[in-house]
């Protein structure tokens, strides 16, 4: 006899009502996410070139600027000045003016010419472990190359072993690309959990929500009522996302769009379960702001969407399966770049699917003992 | 009993505790059909935990309760499609209209669009709200946000109604407007619980109560209250002193022998005084401190003095238990 939905119609005629009065808000929580998604991704890119240099020469023949030629022509590195002292050279990267010191030394050609090693000193500013990093690579291998040139130079033998690596699904390495799937998970986290802990909050402020618990709407009706509209506002926001990334930023989608569309549902289930769970908590707009930003943390670090979470302490590792945005980036992540299908990706749409029911499951008992019961 | 007969409400022996916290203790009371029931009591003394406990949001720790009949542990549901509510601050949806917020209400009690249609017309009628149709709720007036929000809570014509401080900072004639409303209502048989701290609008009641921290002391028609003993005890009446200076003449009065209590209201000092004191007695004690005493008369105790008597008796039972 009782209909478990009861109300629902109501409170969605009422919520719609909500967002089409205060469009400013709607507008804003739209159009930011797409801002931010234009600045990081223009200003992102974790590919490392152009490292300002400095070099010191103290040979000056033609085969240390040949070696330097190289380093030149490697991409990496963009020699910015040249020194005449080992002082000055090494005041180029304290004062942080450039990143890698190069000494060739003055006996530079002559060892080489004599067949014996000849020594090139690489200072490299270690305050940005992934440049530091990319530094020692290209100097490396570099050197590891110009050597075996120089071996081999006398024979007709061809290298031993010859590496070819390939970059499969993103092979310019493009940052765009690596970001921009993972930043759908956090932009699309932000608007859904944020409008709905808003919304509910709102209805706490007012008093409203106290006057709904004394009507027939049943709690199920009241949830799913409001959150319908901001399901579709998820969506709408998706939708734009992934046209913009698409392109405005050139980001090739690989796999299929409607199983993305479809797998974003648990996602946006989750999210907006953790803004219903928000607010039970928050008695103000204001705290409520401040428990979402709380969540948005995690999702930005611990999800693999910057640091891969490969690499994470194995505390952050266990964690990191807790947070839902790491099953989203799997799913974007797979989809668009690398054309990944169901059959790879039900499992993380169940382990998001089961998040956003226990959240529920919590938020609504939290509801009912500190909310109502209060 | 008759369906007709039937009380409006029936409490027996309500206890809620929160922990270790008794919130309403042993609360026993009826309200019959048409009655305005006044429901008074300071401030988290366990007013609005009864309203939770009769419209079934809050479950019983003990005790019994029933509205219109229905018993509210059993069917909290059915209680709440017959019930009407109106919270204190109005709840209205500030950025929807009159129209929208009275539609938004006839959904969640399921009107049919013809029904809803039909009652809107009613209820604009009654209330008057037919020229702010399309305005924003936000821009009506206390006076008027009060109205819509009573319109809301009637939609559904429930014969039961609860109103939760209805009064709380409206101006005065919106003020009266309502309980003149509330008359009217009631005459067709709807039956009212308000919760008020406004005494005039207690005295307006046909019957009140008095919670005082979980305690239900005072139950009745505010005349019957008047009588009680312990607000009236034998031996005893009550007189209205006018002077100038009040409260210097109530320190002076409250020396007196034989006047048992004094308070000030207004410009004159109200004092329950025992029979056996000549009423010249204390003019002329009064003089002696410079005080000309205006008039003295007797007066009929007000709702409040039943409340201050009955609370003041509370607190001595209290402290004589614990001693």
């Amino acid at each position: 006899m009782l209909n478990p939905f009861r109300g629902f119609n109501a409170v969605f005629y009422k919520e719609a009502l909500h967002v089409r009065r205060d469009f400013g808000t709607l507008f804003f929580s739209l159009i930011i996410p797409l801002l931010q998604m234009f600045l990081l991704g223009f200003a992102i890119d974790t590919n490392i070139r152009q490292i300002n240099t400095v070099v010191y020469n103290a040979d000056g023949r033609r085969e240390s600027r040949e070696l330097l030629d190289r380093l030149r022509n490697s991409d990496t590195f963009h020699v910015a000045r040249f020194v005449q002292t080992d002082r000055d050279l090494t005041d180029a990267i304290v004062s942080g003016k450039c990143r890698v010191g190069i000494k060739i030394p003055v006996d530079y050609s002559d060892k080489l010419l004599h067949q014996m090693s000849a020594q090139v000193l690489v200072l490299i500013d270690g305050s940005d472990s992934s440049v530091a990093g990319q530094a020692i690579n290209v100097t490396t291998s570099i050197g590891l190359d110009e050597s075996l040139r120089r071996v081999l130079a006398n024979s007709n033998q061809p290298f031993a072993v010859d590496m070819r690596p390939k970059i499969l699904f993103n092979p310019d390495s493009r940052s765009p690309n690596f970001f921009l799937p993972g930043l759908t998970a956090i932009l699309l986290l932000n608007v859904t959990t944020f409008l709905t802990a808003f919304s509910v909050v709102r209805e706490k402020e007012r008093g409203t929500l106290e006057q709904l618990f004394v009507t027939p709407v049943r709690p199920l009706g009241l949830l799913l009522g409001k959150l319908l509209p901001y399901l579709i506002i998820g969506f709408v926001e998706l939708g734009m996302i992934l046209t913009l990334m698409r392109f405005v930023f050139q980001v090739p989608i690989h796999g299929s769009v409607p199983l993305l569309a479809i797998l974003s549902l648990p996602y946006i289930f989750v999210s907006l379960s953790l803004g219903i769970l928000i607010s039970s908590k928050a008695n103000s707009q204001a705290e409520a702001m401040q428990l979402a930003f709380l969540t948005i943390l995690p999702s930005i670090f611990f999800s693999g969407y910057i640091f891969p979470r490969e690499t994470m302490p194995r505390f952050f590792f266990i964690l990191s399966y807790f947070v839902p945005a790491t099953y989203f980036i799997d799913i974007t992540r797979g989809i668009i770049l690398r054309g990944a299908g169901w059959q790879h990706l039900w499992i993380d749409a169940v382990a998001l699917f089961g998040i956003g029911s226990l959240l529920l499951v919590i938020a609504a008992r939290r509801f009912h003992n500190k909310v109502i019961m209060a | 009993m008759s369906k007709a007969e039937q009380p409006a409400i029936v409490a027996e022996h309500l206890v809620r505790r929160f922990g270790a916290f008794t919130a309403v203790n042993d609360v026993s009371f009826r309200v019959e059909k048409g009655e305005i029931f006044g429901f008074l009591g300071p401030n988290g003394s366990g007013k609005t935990t009864v309203i939770k406990m009769l419209t079934g949001l809050l479950p019983l720790s003990g005790g019994e309760a029933s509205a219109l009949g229905l018993d509210v542990r059993k069917d909290p549901e059915t209680v709440r499609e017959n019930i009407g509510y109106m919270s204190q601050n109005f709840s209205l949806y500030s950025d929807l209209t009159v129209t929208e917020n009275l539609t938004f209400y006839g959904r969640i009690y399921g009107l049919s669009n013809e029904r809803l249609r039909r009652r809107m017309d009613e209820i604009v009628g009654l209330n008057g709200l037919g020229p702010y149709l399309n305005r924003l709720s936000s821009q009506l007036s206390g006076g008027w946000k009060q109205r819509l929000a009573l319109g809301c809570a009637m939609l559904h014509e429930p014969k039961l109604i609860f109103l939760d401080e209805p009064t709380a900072g409206i101006d005065p004639v919106a003020r009266r407007q309502l309980w003149d409303l509330l008359f009217e209502l009631s005459a067709h048989g709807i039956t009212f619980f308000v919760t008020t701290h406004y005494m005039d609008e207690a005295e307006r009641c046909s019957h009140v109560a008095y919670i005082y921290y979980g305690k239900l002391i005072a139950d009745g028609t505010p005349d019957s209250l008047r009588e009680l003993p312990d607000v009236q005890p034998a031996g005893t009446y009550r007189v209205e002193i006018t002077a100038p200076e009040v409260t210097r003449a109530l320190r002076v009065a409250r020396t007196v022998p034989g006047v048992r209590s004094a308070t000030i209201f207004g410009q004159s000092i109200h004092a329950l005084i025992n029979d056996d004191l000549d009423p010249e007695y204390l003019r002329k004690r009064l003089l002696e401190q410079n005080i000309v005493v205006a008039e003295i008369r007797p007066l009929a105790p007000s709702l409040e003095d039943v409340f201050v008597e009955l609370t003041y008796k509370h607190q001595s039972k209290i402290e004589a238990s614990r001693a």
